[in-house]
C-alpha cells in the first residue's frame, strides 16, 4: 500500500471508523428497498469469489472438475462430497505446510525489528532536539511514497556481495528498512500528540529521556504500535515482490506467495490443490481480520502511506 | 579527604563509570555481530546446538545430530527465534547500554549525543535499504548496459514497452476510477442501512488477502473450457448461460486488461469505501440539515454540499490508490505473465533484472516509476512543513 498525507488527516487512529458506531449527518436509516437490495447486491458480489474458492477446497478432485461448485449449494448437506484431501495434498506434497512456517519465520521479526527502531526515532522527532532534523523528517516523509522498485536492483547486487540472498536475515533487514519511514511517520503523528503535562513532570522527577521512553511513552503509545504491527504483519506476510527478489521461490525458503505462485505456474489447472492453497495462504490474515478487525482497520487507514 | 571534595570523588566515579559502560557497549556491538555472523551462516545453528549438547554432557544427542543433521523444520524455528533474539534483544541491549555510556559521560556529550543514539539505528537502516539504492538505481539506468541513451529510449519507444506503458494507463485510470467511484458510492448507500459494519466487512476483506491469493480467487472466475464442455469458471457459466459462447477471458487482447485490473478494484474498493465513510461521517449534521431546510434534494444535497466537503479525503484515497496501482505487480506477474499484451512497467522491470539480467533497462524503469510519485512526494513534504511537524 501507499499514500498520502491529508492535511487535515484525523481519521488515522479513529476507532469509531471500522465499528461504524458514530452517527451519521445524514439522520434516520432508510426504508427505501433500492439502497438495501443495491447494498445488498455489492456485498453480494464482492463475496462470491471467495466464497467459490472455500467451497471448491472441501471439493473431491473430479467434483471440481466436472462441475461448477455452485451446484452444491442445490444438496450442500450431503456428507459425502465434502473432503480435506485437497488440504492435505498442499500441505504435504506440495509444500505449503513448509512454506507457513517459513512464512511466520519471516514475518515475525520483519514486524517486531522495524517497530522497535522506529519508536526509538518517533520519539526522537517528536519531544527531543537535534541539528538537522526537520531535514531528516522530511527524508522521512518523502521516502514514504518511494516505490519498492527503486531499492531491488541494487540491494540484489549487494546481497549478492555479502552473500544475503536466500537467507531470512537479508529478508528481515529488507522489511525492516522498507517498513521504517511508515512507521516512524505514524508513531510519531501518535507519540507527538502525548500530553505535555505528564513528560514534562517526569523530566522534572529526575527521568532522563530514555526512561521517559521505556516507561511513559512507549505504554502509552500502545493503539499506534498495535496499529503499525497489524499492517506490517500482513504487508509482509502477503508481499510476493520482496520474497521473490530476495528468497527466490521453489527453494526451500519460499514463503506461503511465493509457493503458491510456483504452485500456479506448475499446476495450474489442478483446481483442488491451487483452491485449497490460496486458502491456506489466507488464512492467518482473515483470522487477523476478523479478531483484531478495529486494530486492523486503524492499521489500514494509518498505513495506508507505504512505499 | 574525599569528604571535603565530593565534587572530585564524584568525578572520578563519572569517568569510571562511563570506561564500564564504554565497555560494556562495546561488548553489546560484538555480541550482536556475532548473531549477526551466526544468522548468515545457515550451519552454524545446528553446530551450535551440538557444542550445546557436548557441553551439558547429552553426548549420545549430540551425536545423532552429528549423524543425521537436523529436522529441516527444527533448524529454521530455532533459527528465527534466535534471530528474534539477536535483534530485539540486541537492540535493546545496545540502546540500554549506549544511553548509560550516554548518562555516565561529562553533560556536554551527553546533551549532544543523546537524540543520535534514538535517531541512528533508523537512519543507518533508511541510508542502507533506500537512500543508497534510490541513487544507485538512478547512477545505473544512466551507465549500465547500454548507458543512458539506450535504457530511456528502450522505455519510450520499445513496441512492448508501448504496450506496457499503454496498460499501465489503463490500469490508473480504470482501476482507480472504479475503486474510488464505487468505494464512494458503497459508503454513501451502507451510511443509509442498518447493520452497517456488517454490511461493510465484506467489501472490506478483499483487502486483508494477498494479491496473489486474489489472483488465484479471481483466476478460478475466469475459467474456461472449450464450447460444449460444462463450465466451471463462474463468469463463463454466466456467459453462456445467457447464451453466449465461452470466452478464454484472459487470453482476449485486450480486454484481458480490464480483467486484471477487475481484480485491483475488488482488493482497493474496500479501503476507499472505508475512508470515505469516514469522511461521509464527519460531515457536519447543520450544513446536511441547512441544505434540506433551502430544498436541497438528496441528489443535489450529495453532489453540492457532501462531495466537496468531504474532497480531502477523496484526495488521499485517489493519490493512495493511484501510487498502488502505478506498481502494480503481482495479479500481472500471477495471472498472465505479462504475456497476450497485458504486460506492466514493474512486472517488466521484474523480468528484466531477473530473466534477462539487464540491470540497466530494470533501472530505467524504477526511475520512470520514481518520476511519477516525485510531485506526490513533493506535496506531502511542504504538507507536512505547513503543518509544523517534525520541527
Amino acid at each position: 500500500m501507499t499514500a498520502v498525507i491529508d492535511p487535515q488527516s484525523t481519521v488515522t487512529l479513529d476507532t469509531s471508523i471500522a465499528t461504524g458506531t458514530r452517527r451519521s449527518p445524514f439522520g434516520r436509516f432508510t426504508h427505501n428497498p433500492a439502497v438495501r437490495i443495491s447494498v445488498f447486491v455489492i456485498g453480494f458480489m464482492w463475496t462470491l469469489p471467495t466464497a467459490g474458492i472455500l467451497i471448491s477446497s472441501f471439493r473431491a478432485e473430479n467434483a471440481i472438475r466436472d462441475s461448477g461448485w455452485w451446484t452444491v449449494l442445490a444438496h450442500p448437506l450431503e456428507v459425502g462430497q465434502w473432503t480435506l484431501e485437497n488440504y492435505v495434498d498442499v500441505l504435504g506434497s506440495a509444500g505449503m505446510a513448509e512454506a507457513f512456517v517459513n512464512s511466520l519465520i519471516v514475518t515475525i521479526p520483519a514486524t517486531v525489528i522495524p517497530i522497535t527502531i522506529a519508536a526509538f526515532a518517533a520519539y526522537a522527532f517528536a519531544w527531543l532536539k537535534f541539528p538537522g532534523k526537520s531535514f531528516l523528517f522530511a527524508l522521512v516523509v518523502g521516502l514514504l511514497v518511494v516505490p519498492i522498485q527503486l531499492t531491488l536492483v541494487p540491494l540484489l547486487r549487494l546481497y549478492g556481495d555479502l552473500g544475503l540472498t536466500g537467507n531470512f536475515l537479508g529478508i528481515w533487514l529488507a522489511h525492516t528498512g522498507f517498513g521504517l519511514p511508515l512507521a516512524i511517520y505514524l508513531l510519531y503523528n501518535y507519540i507527538a500528540t502525548l500530553p505535555h503535562e505528564i513528560l514534562e513532570s517526569a523530566a522534572v522527577d529526575g527521568a532522563s529521556p530514555f526512561t521517559t521512553f521505556t516507561r511513559l511513552v512507549l505504554p502509552l503509545s500502545f493503539p499506534a504500535l498495535a496499529a503499525f504491527a497489524i499492517f506490517q504483519f500482513l504487508w509482509v506476510w502477503n508481499d510476493l515482490l520482496v520474497a521473490l527478489v530476495f528468497l527466490g521461490s521453489g527453494s526451500d525458503t519460499a514463503i506461503l506467495t511465493a509457493q503458491l505462485n510456483e504452485l500456479v505456474g506448475s499446476r495450474g489447472e489442478d483446481w483442488h490443490l491451487l483452491t485449497a492453497g490460496a486458502f491456506v495462504s489466507m488464512v492467518v490474515p482473515l483470522v487477523v481480520f476478523f479478531a483484531l478487525q478495529r486494530y486492523f482497520v486503524r492499521g489500514l487507514l494509518a498505513g495506508s502511506v507505504k512505499g | 579527604m574525599s569528604k571535603d571534595q565530593p565534587g572530585s570523588s564524584h568525578e572520578r566515579g563519572l569517568s569510571r563509570r562511563t570506561l564500564v559502560w564504554g565497555l560494556a557497549f562495546l561488548l553489546a556491538l560484538t555480541l550482536l555481530w556475532v548473531g549477526v555472523v551466526i544468522l548468515l551462516d545457515p550451519e552454524a545453528i545446528t553446530r551450535m546446538l551440538v557444542s550445546f549438547y557436548r557441553l551439558t554432557g547429552l553426548e549420545g544427542q549430540a551425536a545423532a545430530i552429528d549423524e543425521r543433521g537436523l529436522q529441516e523444520g527444527f533448524t529454521r524455528l530455532i533459527t528465527a527465534v534466535f534471530a528474534l533474539i539477536v535483534g530485539v534483544g540486541g537492540i535493546w541491549v545496545l540502546f540500554t547500554t549506549g544511553n548509560a555510556l550516554i548518562e555516565a559521560s561529562p553533560s556536554p556529550i551527553r546533551r549532544h549525543l543523546r537524540p543520535w543514539l534514538f535517531i541512528l539505528p533508523a537512519m543507518i537502516f533508511l541510508g542502507v535499504y533506500l537512500v543508497f539504492p534510490l541513487v544507485e538505481t538512478i547512477r545505473l539506468s544512466l551507465l549500465e548496459d547500454g548507458g543512458f541513451a539506450e535504457n530511456y529510449s528502450f522505455v519510450f519507444t520499445d513496441p512492448a514497452m508501448q504496450v506496457a506503458m499503454r496498460n499501465n494507463a489503463l490500469w490508473l485510470i480504470i482501476g482507480t476510477t472504479g475503486s474510488v467511484v464505487i468505494g464512494l458510492l458503497f459508503a454513501a448507500l451502507v451510511d443509509r442501512v442498518k447493520r452497517e459494519a456488517f454490511a461493510k466487512t465484506f467489501i472490506f476483506l478483499p483487502l486483508a488477502i494477498s494479491a496473489v491469493g486474489a489472483s488465484v480467487i479471481w483466476r478460478f472466475v475466469y475459467v474456461w473450457r472449450p464450447e460444449g464442455s460444462e463450465q466451471i469458471g463462474l463468469l463463463n457459466a454466466v456467459w453462456t448461460g445467457i447464451g453466449n459462447e465461452p470466452v478464454p477471458f484472459l487470453q482476449t487482447m485486450p480486454w484481458n486488461n480490464f480483467f486484471l485490473i477487475l481484480i485491483m478494484i475488488w482488493i482497493q474498493t474496500g479501503f476507499a469505501m472505508v475512508v470515505l465513510s469516514a469522511a461521509l461521517k464527519g460531515v457536519p449534521t447543520e450544513l446536511v440539515e441547512a441544505a434540506r431546510i433551502d430544498g436541497a434534494s438528496e441528489r443535489q444535497l450529495f453532489f453540492r454540499v457532501v462531495l466537496p466537503s468531504i474532497r480531502g479525503a477523496i484526495i488521499t484515497v485517489t493519490t493512495t490508490i493511484f501510487i498502488v496501482i502505478l506498481k502494480v505487480f503481482d495479479i500481472v506477474f500471477v495471472m498472465t505473465g505479462g504475456r497476450f499484451d497485458t504486460e506492466v512497467i514493474a512486472n517488466r522491470m521484474f523480468s528484466e533484472m531477473f530473466r534477462f539480467r539487464n540491470f540497466g533497462k530494470a533501472s530505467a524503469l524504477a526511475v520512470v516509476l520514481l518520476i511519477v510519485v516525485i510531485p506526490i512526494m513533493v506535496v506531502n513534504i511542504r504538507n507536512m512543513r505547513r503543518q509544523g511537524v517534525g520541527t
